[in-house]
């Protein structure tokens, strides 16, 4: 079986900032994976490679079996244009920290912009599918509403449901819950766990050790732009043998 | 004050209202309106296309394409508007005729220029390629007042930059794009009138004509303003629903057009009152 994400050796710089130094590490379809770590590990960064919205400096980063945002002539590697780059990532949904829905648009404009702007799906089909989709996560009576006028629980819903449009093979999620008020974090996360009940594959960047716990299958723990530690989220969450993890978990749990 | 100011330019008889009145409607003022009009819609029409090519182009990675967009800003707002009218006005005697086609090789078309220029054609291109350079500023000032989270979020559903550009970024820049762009058309309409170097004749010109001959200067030119007046007000409330229309999804939006003329004729600030 191919796995859905294969990272081998992955860098990053920000000029002279090396950001990740050599990431490796594989999600199997339908898995969960949580990366967890203190803010600047790279975990974020490493999140943003997966779908090329940041650029690798040296290393492989494949999804499905495909290299992620190059190919690769001989020895060397070559971007790929803009426009195939865009049709790789519509596979890949993506969540944000900050939701970034797109102002000037209703929920369900929201919702059925990518589908029918870059998929070509019929309207009537794209209004259907998205109203299931609100539905689901919980806000067909939100479906006229301007995202300045959702909490911010419900514009992540939102965000997550704008994703699941494009029917992606793997979801992406970059703190979903960092951005929100503390009673509202418990609503995404249903909504997250509902996913990962359905088998979609997830990477998810988090702060929410109970989360990783429940639901993660796999639990990652970066720190300086390596992973430091990586495993069952019950053995990594709960008897860590790394000592950085140990520091990390004793000062969030 | 403002009061007495009225007073008094209506009791004195020096300022002719009556002749005024007569003007407002002469053929040769509605005339040189309609132009004045007809010259500003079209040249605003290719300033704002313009500039959005070039803000884009202005944005690009690409340092070739960005640099060509700097260059174009570079020269058209670095020399007067008043030359580059009068020279479009005389590229027919520098290029009687362009032929399109391979260099020494075979034609593909053929374009008499001096035919094709004419004063109005030479000064909506004057006036409108100037203006795409200043426009290009104020498109990009809103492009990159949209939050980059917007673009990160369009290009992770699979959207091409330029789809992103149309779809997401453009439409919510436009709040910030459309205040200045009010400002230039109505800076617009009064700059039109530099077009009468090249004896085109707009609605200042032809006032100046008549006056030439009938020596009421004054007169001639209160209808002249009077007309510039009448269209900045139209504007501004055109301007009004537009902006309204692109404050969509914003917090603290959709006042009503009463609103607007509330404060427009709200008086109190005048007479010393605080709201």
């Amino acid at each position: 079986m191919t796995a859905m994400v294969l990272a081998e050796g992955v860098h990053k710089r920000f000029g002279r900032l090396e950001v990740l130094k050599g990431i490796s590490l594989e999600v199997q379809p339908a898995q969960v994976m949580c990366i967890l770590g203190p803010s600047g590990s790279g975990k974020t960064t490493f999140i943003r490679c997966i779908n090329h919205l940041e650029k690798i400096n040296a290393g492989r980063l494949w999804v499905d079996g495909e290299l992620v945002g190059y190919r690769q002539v001989g020895d060397k590697l070559h971007e790929l244009p803009d426009r195939e780059v865009a049709r790789k990532r519509t596979e890949i949904g993506m969540v944000f920290q900050r939701f970034n829905l797109f102002g000037h648009m209703t929920a369900l404009e929201n919702v059925v912009e990518a589908p029918i702007r870059v998929k070509k799906t019929p309207k009537d089909h794209a209004v259907r599918s998205a109203k299931e989709l609100l539905r689901r996560v919980g806000l067909e009576d939100k479906v006229d509403v301007y995202p300045s006028q959702l909490s911010g629980g419900q514009q992540q819903r939102v965000a997550i449901a704008r994703a699941l449009a494009m029917n992606p093979k793997l979801m992406l999620f970059d703190e979903p819950t960092s951005a929100l008020d503390p009673e509202l974090v418990g609503e995404v996360l249903e909504v997250m766990r509902g996913l990962a009940e359905i088998g979609m594959t997830m990477v998810v960047v988090t702060h929410e050790i109970g989360f990783a716990r429940e639901v993660g299958d796999v639990a990652v723990f970066m720190d300086d732009g390596v992973v430091v530690e990586s495993g069952d989220p019950k053995e990594v969450l709960v008897n860590p043998r790394n000592e950085r993890t140990k520091s990390f978990l004793s000062k969030v749990l | 004050m403002t009061f007495a100011l009225a007073v008094s330019m209506t009791k004195n008889k020096n300022f002719g209202w009556s002749v005024v009145g007569h003007y407002m409607t002469d053929s040769r003022i509605l005339h040189g309106l309609l132009l004045t009009l007809e010259l500003t819609a079209a040249s605003m029409a290719i300033g704002i296309a313009l500039g959005i090519v070039l803000a884009v182009m202005r944005l690009s990675p690409n340092p070739l394409v960005s640099g060509a967009s700097w260059v174009y800003i570079w020269f058209f707002r670095g020399t007067p508007v008043l030359v580059q009218i009068i020279f479009w006005n005389y590229i027919g005697s520098l290029y009687p005729h362009i032929a399109i086609g391979i260099p020494l090789g075979p034609q593909f078309a053929h374009v008499n220029v001096q035919a094709l220029i004419t004063p109005f054609i030479a000064g909506m291109l004057a006036l409108g390629l100037n203006e795409g350079a200043y426009m290009s500023e104020i498109v990009r000032a809103g492009i990159i007042s949209v939050d980059e989270g917007q673009t990160e979020a369009a290009h992770a559903l699979g959207m091409t930059r330029l789809l992103a550009m149309r779809r997401i970024v453009l439409p919510q820049a436009m709040r910030v794009i459309i205040p200045p762009t009010g400002n230039e058309v109505i800076s617009m309409l009064k700059t039109s009138s530099l077009v009468a170097f090249i004896a085109l004749t707009d609605l200042l010109y032809s006032a100046t004509i008549i006056y030439a001959a009938t020596y009421q200067t004054i007169q001639l030119l209160i209808v002249a303003s009077l007309w510039y007046l009448i269209c900045t007000t139209v504007l501004s409330i055109g301007q009004y629903y537009v902006e309204r229309y692109y404050a969509r999804g914003a917090r603290g939006q959709a006042r009503t057009l009463q609103d607007f003329w509330l404060n427009v004729t709200d008086i109190r600030p005048f007479f010393g009152f605080r709201r």
